[in-house]
This record gives structure tokens, C-alpha cells and sequence, in this order.
């Protein structure tokens, strides 16, 4: 089943910031390279832009309202139409597409920045979970995921050789991508003799810290095919959530991404290629499974995915980015954006992109 | 687009410390009092849209993501909005166009912050990474914006204390409000302490815990439902950068556009005259007079008359927060909610004992970050 879109909405142009193990930058130095390229790449002013929606982390900066410096680098004046997510700039996106859908704007521009050196990410992610009777026993996101990953290797959903050649193939698309942090080849043989650090995963297992921010411009029919010779059209989204609680939910199945992945229409024709949010290993072959794209015939993360580059909060706008890239390039004519959030790919968002 | 109704509202009775229920609970109660309110259950709900100021006043990162366990809300989409103050409005606004985009027929808004988990003063006030701290809190902030419109204005100095007079008065007649005081007279609030000159402790907002839900559905869907209905006329956002040579702090070029822009979607061209009460966001009492400026409502200048000749009483002829407003109760990312539910309670005829006569359109009205943020709506009686 689809989701129930009446307009046309595709994405025109995207911006990336090259990905940094630590960047000095603030979010305002971080966000406006990125805005002023996308809007150049469009071809567009800042005027010509309807609604602007920022996807950020207070948590990760230290800093309540952390998104508001954010307007600085829009150069907000005369305000603007704009709004802000608690959550991956993927879902900036969503909220730019619903305005589009009412018709109140042809055009929006959504993006997000996530400074995950800011401070220990891993245990900030990790006040996600339940603060009364989970979070303080003082996990961190690595251990959460560590613990899924301990379930689908002993109930044999996956195999460490099986996450080796994930990220084997992964440090190998990812040569080439300035977004990308990790990079190179590097055999599956010499990935399983490598410790584990977070038994059962190994640190190439899990995301590297990253700092980045990026851009997408999305804008509806007619406007779309005037700026843009190849829209990235977006044929079907949908995102929808799952239980958090360990004892109420799957590890072994990303329950919600099916779900998404089945109303945003993944299985209505064959898809080329998928950008998957999948910041641990274990998570791709979960998501490739739940969304059923057979790995044969499908190119998963072409840009190397979250597991070279990880920008908490716009990683998953990234995989948004990358996929229309692709698309708007003509390198492929249909393919799946997936934005993860939650710990254990609690929250899963799903749109289906094409080239026609 | 599709047209879309508030068919549902229900809030936690606000108070400052809720010991006896978990963030969960807090949320859970508001929710099913909506649900109720609406005559449908969580399984008829779409999708749901969560609104909550900065994740540091309870210290739990995107608690949506957790509170979906409590709120049976797995298998369904849930999407969390965060635009400073403002969030409240914000999320009603994110809820509403889910359905004027005809992706989702019913959509549940929730608003909330329990904010005795925490320690609000220290959240709004930590140190900033990369520039001065203000360490003052709200009040500190904005208490130079009030001292600037008193200069520009000409108004009286006790304008504010006759706002905070009139809201701590009408909190009497809502059950939910957090603040109850009887007996508040102008002499009694202006020998209320000084806190941030000219901003008294009675003219400021108290710290509460509470949430405050609303079912917003499509047409088909509420023309189903038996009862009254708020229908949304128009929706409107705006912002602006916080600090810039020449802005207008006291006035925001952001809330005029937000303020023009919502009015001119309602088809509203007098909104003295046809907007019936108002529900606005002034959690220190002097942003009455300023917001009713900003506005539109009032001349330029002329707010604090509006204050002093009754205009805004409950009896007057713009009933300003019957409710008892953010002065009476700041859960602070519910608040902006409440000022939008409470339009729509007021064109339900829920409102109870402050519930003005006869109102067929109602408008709610939200802001945030330093006067930068607004978000707005014009709910009716009648189908837009």
C-alpha cells in the first residue's frame, strides 16, 4: 500500500559537508557551505525556497535549543516559513514533503548537522532508552546494539562472515566519497581476525564518530522538471515506529522497516540500488531482509553507507542525498532512502526514489 | 487541500510536581482523555505527532522513541517536533497538515514536559559552547525587551501587573490550570517581589508538569463524529535569526508576517472584530500588550490601553487567555498546545466555566527561542 500522496514532490539538488572525525566548527560554520551550495546547485535564492525544516540533536551539543543558531545560516531574513525536528534530518524531509502535500509550497529545502565529536556520543545516544529502568544501567549505543547483534548470530539470522562482507563491500563503495570517513579494501579474512570490542561486534562493526551536515532541496511537479533535467521523484514514504522495550520487540527483525518499507511501495517494482541507514553491520542485513530486496540483484549502500560515515542526526538525510545523487546522475533509475532512529532499528523511515 | 478538525482534547491537571505518575503516565493521561473526548480509540489513530521543549528539562534524549511502548503506539508513524516555545503550536500545526495533506485521516498531538523530572531553570541556562553565557533564565532574557516596549509605549508601569491581576483571576475557572490563588487585587500584584525589573514574581510563569492532547481528523472523518468540532481555518509559521544589527526584539517582523499570513488563509481582514478570544503565549505578563501589538489586534502603541480599558478581560470585547494562560500553567512544551486547544475548547463550547458566549472563531498563538519562533491558528465553528 501506498502512501496517499496527491502531488508530484521530487528531490532537485543536495549538498554534503565532507565528513570529519572532528570538525572546530560550529553549527553555523558547519550548515552554511552546505545551504549555499544546494541552493547554487539548484540554481535557486534563498527567496525561492518555501519552507525550510532542520533535523538536529540538543543532546549532542550540550545545549538546550541548539537547532536555533541553525537559522543563523539560512539567512532568515525577511523570516521565513521553518520548522525543526528532534530527530534525523530524513525527517526534515517528511515534514518538508507534508507541506508540499498541502499545497501550501512548491518548494522546500530540508537539512540537517550532527556534531557526534561534541561529547561521548555513544552514551549520549544511550538516554534514548527507558529513564527509569533501562538507561540507568548505563549502557551505551554500541553495547545496545552489540546485544541484537549477540541474538541474530545465535538464533543464526546473521553470520559474522556475512557482517564482515558487509563492511568489507561497504570500505570499498565508499573510495571515492568525499562524505564518506571510512574507506579502503580490506579482505573479510583480515575484517573476522580483528578483536572484538563490543563482543560480539568489532569496531569496524560499528559507525565511526562523524561530524557532518547536508542538504536537500525537494520541489513539487512542473517546478521539479524546470530546475532539475533528472528529478529524484519520491514514488512512495512512509516511516512507522516499533516497541523499544527489549522483551517487546524483535532482535532478530526490523519490524517497522518492513512496515514502511511495504506502504512506501519497495516491493511494487524492481529496485536498482538501496541507501540503508544502517550504522551496525548486523542492521544491513536486518533492513535488506525486512524490506525484501534480494542482495543479488540489488546494489545496497553504493556510497558506503552510515558505516563509513555516521553523522548522528544527518546521517540518514545523507543516505537521501546520496540516493537522489544517484538517481539525478542516471546511474540508476529506482531505488530505496532509509533513515534508522532509536536504538536497535526501533524507528524506521522508507521512501521509494525514481528517475522517470 | 483536505479540510481537517480538532474532534478531540484532553489535558493532565497541571500542577508542579506530578510524584505520582512517570513521564509515561503524564502523557497517557492527557492522550486518553482525548480519545475519549473524541469518541475513538488509539487503533482508529494514524499516526502521531510529539511535541516537547529542550530534551534537558526531564534528561531523556527523543523520548518519543521510549514513550511509544506506553502510548501502544508501535506500528503506527511517530514523528517528534521541536521548535523551542513555540513547540506546543508547532506540533498542532505538524499534526493538522498531516491530515490537510490527505496522508493520514486521523492524527494524534501531543504536547507535554514534566518538568519537576528536572531542573528547568538549569536546562534553559546552561553554559553555551561557543558564546557568552546569559545564566538568567527566561525572565533575564527578555525582561530588556519589556523595559524597551514600557520606553516606546509610554505605557504605565503597573500594565503588567493588571495582565498577570487578570490571568491569575480566570485560572480560577480551570480546573487544569497549575496556579489557583485567590484574592489577587493591582495593590496586592505590585507589591509582588521584583524579580527581573520590571518583571514581578506574579507576572511570571510558574514550573509545572502536564501534557495536553487533541484528535485531529480529516472531514470525512469528523463529519462521522457526533458533537462539536474546532475546524481549522488556517495555520501559519515564521522565524527569524535571534540576533541582528536593527531587530525588532519587541515586536518581531517574524510574528507580524506569522500574524498577516494566518489571518489572510482565514480570510480574516478585521481580527478585532471577527476573532472571538485568543489564547497567546505570555509567560511574562507585559507580552500581552506587546503580542496584541505584533499582532495586529491593537494599534501600535495602543496594547496597553487595550489592558487598562478591559479589552482583554473575560467579559471584555477580546477575551485574552480565559484560560488563566501561560501565567497560570507552563508546562513549557506543552504550553503553546494548551494556547492552541484551548481555541479550540473555546469554539467547542468545552471550555467550562471560562467559556466565553457564543464563539465561532477562535484564535491560538505560540512563540519561542528569543521572540524568534510563532506559530499560530484561527479555529471555527463553521467548515473553512
Amino acid at each position: 500500500m501506498r502512501s496517499q500522496a496527491k502531488r508530484e514532490v521530487a528531490i532537485i539538488a543536495t549538498a554534503q559537508a565532507p565528513s570529519e572525525a572532528y570538525t572546530s566548527k560550529t553549527t553555523v560554520e558547519l550548515l552554511v557551505p552546505v545551504v549555499t551550495e544546494v541552493l547554487a546547485r539548484a540554481g535557486m535564492q534563498r527567496s525561492d525556497i518555501g519552507f525550510w525544516c532542520h533535523g538536529s540533536c540538543d543532546y549532542m551539543s550540550g545545549q538546550p535549543f541548539s537547532f536555533v543558531a541553525a537559522v543563523d545560516a539560512l539567512g532568515a531574513w525577511p523570516p521565513i516559513s521553518e520548522s525543526h525536528v528532534e530527530a534525523d534530518g530524513a525527517f526534515a524531509l517528511y515534514e518538508a514533503w507534508i507541506k508540499i502535500q498541502t499545497g501550501e509550497c512548491n518548494t522546500a529545502l530540508a537539512f540537517s548537522n550532527g556534531k557526534s565529536s561534541a561529547g561521548p556520543i555513544a552514551k549520549i545516544m544511550a538516554y534514548q532508552l527507558d529513564p527509569y529502568t533501562v538507561a540507568p544501567l548505563g549502557p551505551d549505543m554500541h553495547a545496545v546494539a552489540a546485544l541484537a547483534a549477540r541474538v541474530c548470530l545465535e538464533t543464526g539470522v546473521v553470520s559474522e562472515r556475512a557482517m564482515a562482507e558487509v563492511v568489507s563491500r561497504s570500505l570499498a563503495a565508499a573510495v571515492g566519497n568525499p562524505a564518506a570517513l571510512r574507506k579502503g579494501t580490506v579482505s573479510i579474512d583480515e575484517l573476522l581476525n580483528r578483536p572484538r570490542t563490543y563482543d560480539p561486534l568489532r569496531e569496524h562493526d560499528c559507525p565511526p564518530v562523524t561530524d557532518g551536515a547536508n542538504a536537500v532541496i525537494l520541489a513539487a511537479g512542473d517546478v521539479a522538471r524546470s530546475l532539475c533535467e533528472r528529478p529524484a521523484w519520491i514514488v512512495g514514504i512512509d516511516h512507522r515506529i516499533a516497541n523499544q522495550r527489549f522483551n517487546l520487540v524483535s532482535m532478530t527483525q526490523a519490524e517497522s522497516a518492513a512496515n514502511a518499507g511495504d506502504r512506501a511501495g519497495v516491493g511494487n517494482d524492481r529496485i536498482d540500488f538501496a541507501e540503508l541507514h544502517a550504522p551496525y553491520s548486523h542492521q544491513e542485513l536486518l533492513l535488506t531482509a525486512a524490506l525484501g530486496l534480494d542482495a543479488t540483484r540489488v546494489t545496497v549502500n553504493p556510497s558506503g553507507g552510515a558505516l563509513c560515515a555516521n553523522p548522528q542526526m544527518a546521517a540518514g538525510l545523507a543516505r537521501f542525498a546520496e540516493a537522489a545523487e544517484r538517481i539525478m546522475r542516471g546511474d540508476a533509475d529506482r531505488g530505496v532512502a532509509h533513515c534508522t532512529s532509536g536504538p536497535n532499528l526501533q524507528q524506521n523511515l522508507v521512501a521509494v526514489l525514481e528517475g522517470n | 487541500m483536505e479540510r481537517c478538525a480538532v474532534i478531540g482534547v484532553g489535558q493532565t491537571h497541571h500542577t508542579s510536581c506530578r510524584a505520582d505518575v512517570s513521564i509515561a503516565g503524564l502523557v497517557r493521561e492527557a492522550v486518553d482523555r482525548a480519545l475519549t473526548d473524541a469518541h475513538i480509540t488509539m487503533s482508529d489513530v494514524d499516526a502521531i505527532v510529539i511535541g516537547k521543549a529542550p530534551d534537558m528539562l526531564e534528561g531523556v534524549v527523543m523520548p518519543e522513541l521510549w514513550l511509544t511502548d506506553s502510548l501502544a503506539a508501535a506500528g503506527k508513524p511517530v514523528f517528534r517536533v521541536h521548535t523551542a516555545g513555540s513547540v506546543g503550536g508547532a506540533t498542532a500545526i505538524v499534526g493538522a497538515q498531516h491530515v490537510m495533506a490527505g496522508v493520514h485521516g486521523t492524527v494524534l498531538a501531543i504536547g507535554f514536559e514534566k518538568q519537576s523530572d528536572g531542573n528547568a531553570m538549569w536546562a534553559l541556562s546552561v553554559p553555551v559552547p561557543f558564546g557568552m553565557p546569559v545564566h538568567a533564565g527566561a525572565g533575564g532574557y527578555f525582561s530588556p525587551h519589556v523595559r524597551s516596549y514600557i520606553r516606546r509605549s509610554g505605557a504605565p508601569s503597573y500594565i503588567g501587573a493588571m495582565v498577570a491581576v487578570k490571568d491569575r483571576t480566570n485560572a480560577l475557572k480551570n480546573p487544569y490550570a497549575h496556579l489557583h490563588e485567590e484574592g489577587w487585587t493591582l495593590e496586592k500584584a505590585l507589591e509582588s517581589p521584583m524579580l527581573w525589573d520590571p518583571i514581578r514574581f506574579v507576572e511570571t510563569c510558574p514550573s509545572s508538569d502536564g501534557a495536553f492532547a487533541m484528535v485531529l481528523s480529516n472531514e470525512e472523518r469528523a463529519d462521522r463524529v457526533e458533537g462539536p468540532k474546532a475546524w481549522v481555518h488556517s495555520v501559519a509559521m515564521r522565524s527569524e535569526p535571534t540576533m541582528f544589527a536593527g531587530r525588532n526584539q519587541v515586536s518581531p517582523r517574524a510574528g507580524e508576517l506569522c500574524a498577516e499570513d494566518v489571518f489572510r488563509k482565514a480570510g480574516i481582514t478585521n481580527p478585532l472584530d471577527e476573532i472571538d478570544v485568543v489564547e497567546m503565549y505570555v509567560p511574562f505578563s507585559w507580552f500581552e500588550p506587546m503580542w496584541l501589538e505584533n499582532i495586529g489586534f491593537a494599534p501600535k502603541d495602543h496594547g496597553w490601553r487595550f489592558v487598562e480599558d478591559g479589552v482583554t478581560q473575560i467579559d471584555g470585547r477580546l477575551p485574552v487567555n480565559p484560560s488563566g494562560g501561560v501565567l497560570s500553567t507552563n508546562p513549557i512544551g506543552a504550553s503553546g498546545m494548551i494556547r492552541f486547544g484551548e481555541a479550540a475548547m473555546q469554539v467547542m463550547g468545552k471550555a467550562g466555566e471560562h467559556q466565553i458566549d457564543g464563539v465561532r472563531k477562535a484564535f491560538g498563538h505560540a512563540y519561542g527561542g528569543g521572540s524568534q519562533f510563532f506559530a499560530m491558528w484561527v479555529v471555527g465553528a463553521d467548515k473553512p
